[in-house]
């Protein structure tokens, strides 16, 4: 008897391991970035293409940054929830248009709704490179000090912004601007 | 004339063989980082629009006269470790790079345990004078009798 403790020890230590394998995410990277400094961008916007819009113009406030493009499926899955949060007047949300082509983004905008106040134009995706972006949409929460405090790859529910944006930002508006 | 000509073509020759040799550390480092779309893929080896892109960044970066340890750091600060398909030795990963030896340790202590406990029950107590010559004794009968 006592000789088969041993195996069937490793044997439930192993399928320990792999349950808790399964039920990892390997597409949820941890990002680096979270409470790093956003990394200081001045892009063209995507409906005035001779202004600009960048970190400096959002400094002082909590605010959202979210990473979409036209030929992107799930930002349109997310779209309605951005919405929602824009009507809700969480935080401004600022768009980064990611590598699209500046009329197929409007149109889109144009046909299912623009829930951001302000949307930059990375055409060649260097702003997105500097945030990390590597699974469109993604979502950055900025704090008034512009530091990064929550980032989320793929897509945003109506459960991750009750449960996790609304109290995160709540708290963050809270906070002081310098200090 | 013939000068110019020949300056010319040296320094074509130069930049090619410049261009070559960009290359070839582009390359070399486009193996050491991961593709985070298609996971288990180099940038090097991925379609990925995001692979692309750092290809190109990887590129530009060297041609600017940066390390490739520069340029690893670049990645790094973005996506993080998983981005480097060698993963560094640190303490969050001691038990990546040291769990296998580890497990050979474990292995080979517990092979030298059984062995001995093997070898001492075979041992056993060691028969007597008394018994040693009973032995013999059965032996040599059992030769002489047929």
């Amino acid at each position: 008897m006592k000789r088969f403790i041993l195996p069937l020890g490793v044997f439930v230590a192993l399928l320990g391991f792999l349950w808790v394998g399964l039920r990892l995410n390997p597409r949820e990277v941890p990002s680096p970035l979270i409470d790093k400094p956003a990394p200081a961008f001045a892009l063209a916007q995507l409906h005035l293409p001779e202004r600009q819009i960048g970190t400096r113009d959002m400094a002082g406030q909590v605010w959202i940054l979210n990473v979409w493009a036209s030929w992107c499926v799930a930002c349109r899955q997310e779209h309605p929830v951005l919405m929602e949060m824009a009507r809700m007047k969480l935080a401004p949300i600022v768009g980064l248009n990611y590598k699209d082509a500046r009329d197929e983004g409007i149109a889109n905008l144009q046909r299912a709704g623009d829930p951001y106040v302000v949307s930059a134009f990375d055409q060649d995706g260097r702003v997105g490179i500097d945030y990390g972006v590597y699974g469109v949409p993604e979502t950055f929460v900025i704090d008034k000090r512009g530091v990064i405090r929550y980032k989320q790859i793929g897509i945003l529910t109506p459960e991750i912004v009750t449960g996790t944006l609304v109290p995160l930002i709540a708290k963050l508006n809270q906070e002081g601007g310098n200090g | 004339m013939a000068k110019w000509i020949a300056a010319v073509l040296m320094s074509l020759a130069l930049c090619a063989h410049a261009d070559e040799d960009l290359d070839k550390r582009a390359a070399a480092l486009e193996e050491e980082l991961r593709c985070l779309v298609c996971q288990n893929q180099t940038i090097a080896d991925s379609h990925a629009g995001l692979a692309a892109d750092l290809r190109r960044e990887v590129r530009e970066q060297l041609a600017q006269g940066k390390s490739e340890q520069e340029v690893l750091d670049f990645m790094v600060q973005r996506y993080g470790d998983f981005v480097l398909y060698r993963p560094p030795v640190k303490r969050t990963t001691w038990l990546l790079w040291f769990g296998p030896l580890l497990l050979l340790v474990a292995g080979a202590a517990l092979l030298v345990l059984r062995l001995r406990a093997g070898r001492s029950r075979a041992a056993g107590p060691q028969p007597s004078e008394e018994e040693l010559q009973r032995a013999r004794a059965l032996l040599d009968n059992d030769k002489e009798q047929p």
